[in-house]
């Protein structure tokens, strides 16, 4: 057995020592950037606790104890299954495909009782699992050999294209963007990034021409918002608006105009920043962004702990996606990228998202528990 | 071990790389967040001010009319509206359902049914839709009764313009209507919907001193346009009153009088002041219904009645003055050297070349002079005048009484009648003047047009001893919106000799108070007090021959459009005049038997209503005298 070697420098927690090696203070920034998000959900139903500021408290309380649970489970279970988590979310990645055929319609998600589960948001955890215990098992020298990335552009490439199929054509970038990310700290070759990178910029022309009309049309008036101010682009006018009338100090809590008179849509989901920015101005933004920084700066230094290339690879994937939700939402919103619907994390009201997030930072908090065990790069193969 | 190394050296490297892009993206969100809310800050709540902020105007009330002794001609009343929120009806009923219930208790037409059901799938469900207007109390107590059932039903006050005295004032106050896309002026008020500005008479004439200035109210709207309270209230400027100088119990009074007569016009002014007392034009139309909105088949009878009702005749009405034009003649013959008592013998008709020149007695009337000539209404002796100064000179005379040019009232729609000359023929003709267009033209006739208005006016001009006084309508001095106290007229004299004018007045005090005189028997019955006047008749076709000889002459005997029109001038108090009057019938006939009796009537009543009347009150000064360069 492998595991012998390392049996004295790896240490088999009992659970009550899991539960004193958890970062309470992770967490406590995880509940500062909920409570953010419960005040400008209450504040957007004008002052009331419904529909949203209450269930968005619930869903995080609940789903806390699921990221404990997540956390304490020891790392080797999730590695172990990682890719039967990974074939259960491209199974219900597949159903919605199918359930959009005979519903003659996109759909993107499965409806549930007390949620609307969107498989392509837990796909971006099932991935990082994936990828993380694909790339466990290579060594820096097996990354180089292309052969050996067949694997994991494969593992990337059907989800991406049943998401694109939806169609969800930011929710599959976003999806190659994290894969790649994995891809870029797992070790793959710099040059294999530029090569992929100029062919991109090659293919932009032909992407274009499979465009939707509607996704052409957003990105068109993400170029030039004011072309058309009723239509496409209102809402980055409006968000632009209600974000620049906000100034330093913004009009204060529950008084956005902007916000409250309707002029900005979507104000409870994807320009929920927005909202903050005129009712807390650029001094409620700065807080909010320094928060997410803190929440991303934690992420990577669980990464550095981490002893283990399946633990380094799951913590950093788990914290990349939640940064480039940060980065695309509130880009989006300030009109620097185009809109394309990805909510603020933690912010922004809406089940699914809160859910693979809150399993991510479960993952995160898993990799932190275990920063000192080290796993051999054949364990999984034995086991 | 080593691999293992290197593989975490590597991540290390590479996640820290990685960290610092982020750090750097953080920092560019940022920044440009600073942009957004700092830099860019101002121009953002302009905008975001803009979309919340909506200013709406605010109609100001119309200025009230009232006549000279305060008594109100136009007011605004309170306007029941019926208003359907559809947002509220659909809440708790549908549409079809309020309407139905709606219509067991008040009236409201098909077509509007129709057109609330439509305006209501256009407009955005919170703007109310006006389902009908002008409720009656009855009406609207119904619905507060019933207002329970009634979901989404508002009852809305609004202001309409009424005219208490209606039809009888209709032709000097006019109407006010909505604005037409030609009257945008760029007053912001104009393009209110439902505003309504003066469209003919007193309305149109002070249409901006009545208008005021609207008020402002600045509310917010959410991004639907539904207001969701007034920030900021600016009440505008009420209109200003507008004083007339017109006596609604007098004119009350003419209305009466020429309601019998089919189509007629008179007018009463002040001789010194050039106040117009009354001025009547019969028929007339309900000036409410066109504020309230007039149906197409209202309008329809109006525009085809033949009695033109919508003419105001005192003012645009163009008549042959006939024999009262003799008035004019025969000042212009005393002012151009012919004596008083030049004598003509009239036979009954006089002979130029081949033509005759009938007088309107077959027989004639013998030895004239020209106060003979007035009292009896002598055609020959007016021709002989005529033919003997020629039609320049009493064109230049009756201009300066104040024929052939618009009079200036203040009152939009006047014509200005015509007085011919040599010049204007061959101008206006291309065509030499005949002298016998000349003897036509001394009795009134032929080319010569007026308005009554006219009339009074020339007549008030000779019997204030010829000063130069122009016809007003209001007290008080009006400029754009601008309402000043008034100013004590000054009027230029005409420089007529006093003693031509007194030999005129004398003729036309024997026109009513001697035994021969045309309208003897409308003398005045008030005590003490005499008018003199001047009668007239005036043909609206040729007389043939055959019809002179068969002695047909007599209105019973002709078709209504064809007879003769009656006039009458007339002033009072015949010793000291200070008020002036005109009668128009159209084809009322004989100017003594149709017209004469009415100015009386109307004399009568003026001198009633004035019963202190003094000599003093007469403004003597007022006359400046300018005679020495003229003269």
């Amino acid at each position: 057995m492998q595991r012998g070697l390392g049996d004295f420098q790896n240490p088999e927690l009992t659970l009550q020592q899991k539960i004193w090696q958890l970062n309470w203070t992770f967490l406590l920034l995880l509940v500062g950037c909920v409570s953010v998000g419960v005040a400008m959900l209450y504040s957007a139903a004008n002052g009331s606790w419904e529909p949203w500021a209450k269930m968005h408290a619930i869903r995080f309380g609940v789903l806390l104890c699921g990221l404990l649970v997540a956390a304490l489970i020891d790392m080797r279970l999730w590695m172990r299954y990682a890719y039967v988590i990974y074939a259960l979310a491209l199974l219900l990645l597949g159903y919605v495909e199918v359930a959009g055929l005979i519903g003659k319609g996109a759909q993107r998600w499965i409806d549930l009782p007390f949620m609307r589960f969107q498989p392509s948001e837990t796909m971006k955890i099932a991935i990082v699992l994936a990828l993380a215990r694909y790339f466990h098992g290579l060594s820096y020298e097996d990354m180089g050999r292309i052969s050996n990335l067949a694997v994991p552009v494969l593992l990337v490439a059907a989800p991406a294209l049943l998401i694109i199929r939806q169609p969800d054509l930011g929710t599959a970038i976003l999806l190659g963007a994290l894969a790649m990310m994995v891809f870029f700290l797992a070790g793959v070759r710099i040059w294999k990034f530029v090569v992929i990178g100029l062919s991109g910029m090659a293919m932009v022309p032909i992407g274009w021409s499979l465009m939707h009309s509607y996704q052409k049309e957003r990105v068109m008036v993400f170029l030039d918002p004011e072309r058309d101010p009723l239509g496409s682009g209102y809402n980055i006018l409006q968000s632009k608006i209600a974000m620049g009338s906000g100034g330093i100090s913004g009009k204060g809590f529950i008084q956005g105009t902007q916000s409250h008179l309707n002029f900005l849509p979507e104000k409870h989901t994807d320009f929920i920043f927005t909202m903050l920015g005129e009712e807390f101005g650029l001094i409620g933004g700065l807080a909010l962004m320094l928060l997410f920084s803190l929440v991303i700066a934690y992420g990577f230094g669980i990464a550095f702990r981490a002893r283990s290339q399946f633990g380094r690879l799951m913590a950093i994937g788990v914290t990349v996606n939640f940064s480039l939700y940060v980065f695309i939402n509130i880009a989006m919103v300030m009109g620097v990228v185009p809109v394309v619907g990805v909510p603020l994390p933690l912010v922004s009201y809406g089940g699914s998202v809160m859910l693979s997030l809150m399993f991510g930072f479960g993952l995160l908090m898993n990799a932190y528990v275990h920063r000192d065990l080290r796993i051999g790069r054949r364990w999984a193969d034995t086991a | 071990m080593r691999p293992e190394k290197t593989r975490s050296k590597l991540f290390t490297r590479r996640a820290a790389f990685l960290l610092g892009g982020k750090a750097l993206l953080m920092a560019g969100l940022g920044s440009r967040l600073y942009y957004l809310q700092v830099l860019e800050s101002e121009r953002y709540q302009v905008m975001a001010e803009e979309n919340r902020i909506n200013w709406r105007l605010l109609a100001p009330p119309r200025g009230f009319i009232a006549d000279r002794n305060g008594d109100y001609v136009a007011i605004n009343v309170q306007n029941y509206r019926v208003l359907l929120v559809p947002e509220q009806a659909k809440a708790a009923a549908t549409m079809d359902d309020v309407l139905h219930r709606l219509e067991r208790l008040i009236e409201f037409s098909e077509h509007d049914r129709k057109r609330v059901l439509r305006e209501a799938a256009r407009k955005r469900a919170f703007v109310p839709i006006t389902v009908r207007e002008n409720l009656s109390w009855g009406e609207v107590s119904r619905l507060g009764v019933n207002a329970p059932d009634l979901p989404g039903i508002n009852i809305d006050v609004g202001e309409t313009r009424h005219y208490p005295y209606g039809a009888n004032m209709a032709h000097v106050l006019g109407y006010v209507a909505a604005v037409s896309q030609k009257e945008l002026t760029g007053d912001p008020l104009l393009e209110l919907p439902g505003f309504k500005i003066g469209k003919n008479g007193i309305e149109r004439e002070y249409d901006l001193a009545l208008r005021g200035s609207g008020g402002s109210s600045q509310v917010e709207v959410n991004a639907l346009g539904r207001v969701i309270r007034e920030l900021d209230r600016q009440e505008g400027q009420r209109g200003k009153e507008v004083r007339l100088t017109l006596d609604m119990r007098l004119q009350d009074f003419v209305g009466e009088r020429l309601k019998d007569e089919r189509a007629a016009s008179a007018v009463v002014m002040d001789v010194h002041t050039g106040e117009v007392l009354a001025l009547v034009s019969t028929p007339s139309y309900d000036p409410n219904a066109f504020s309230e909105g007039i149906g197409a088949e209202e309008w329809h009878s109006l525009v085809t009645n033949p009695h033109g009702p919508l003419t105001n005749k005192a003012i645009a009405g163009q008549y042959s003055p006939g024999s009262t034009f003799k008035i004019a003649v025969a000042l212009a013959a005393l002012e151009h050297g012919i004596p008083a008592d030049h004598r003509v013998f009239c036979p009954g008709h006089v002979q130029l070349g081949d033509r005759k020149f009938h007088c309107w007695k077959k027989y004639g009337h013998g030895h004239m002079e020209l106060v003979d000539a007035l009292r009896e209404s002598c055609d020959v002796w007016f021709y002989d005048i005529a033919r003997r100064i020629g039609v320049d000179r009493i064109a230049e005379t009756a201009k300066k009484l104040g024929m052939g040019l618009p009079t200036g009232i203040d009152l939009s729609g006047e014509r200005s009648g015509l007085i011919p000359t040599k010049k204007w023929k061959r101008e206006k003709r291309g065509q030499p003047w005949h002298l016998g267009e000349s003897l036509i033209v001394g009795i009134g006739q032929g080319y010569v047009l007026s308005t009554p208005l006219q009339l009074a006016l020339m007549t008030s001009r000779l019997v204030n001893g010829g000063k130069a006084v122009t016809p007003r309508l209001t007290l008080e001095q009006i400029e754009g919106a601008d309402v000043k106290p008034p100013e004590a007229p000054q009027f230029e004299t005409l420089g007529f000799q006093p003693e031509h004018v007194a030999t005129v007045m004398e003729g036309m005090d024997q026109v009513v108070n001697h035994p021969r005189g045309t309208a003897r028997r409308s003398a005045l019955v008030t005590e003490g007090i005499a008018m003199g006047g001047k009668t007239g008749t005036s043909q609206v076709r040729r007389i043939s021959q055959a019809e002179r000889d068969a002695g047909i002459r007599k209105g019973e005997d002709i078709a209504w459009r064809l007879r003769d029109h009656a006039l009458f001038v007339g002033y009072a108090p015949v010793d000291n005049p200070r008020f002036a009057v005109s009668v128009v019938v159209e084809h009322g006939g004989g100017g003594s038997k149709a017209a004469a009796p009415i100015a009386r009537d109307v004399l009568d009543e003026t001198l009633r209503l004035t019963p202190r009347w003094e000599p003093s009150d007469i403004i003597p000064e007022a006359a400046v005298n300018t005679d020495e360069e003229t003269g």
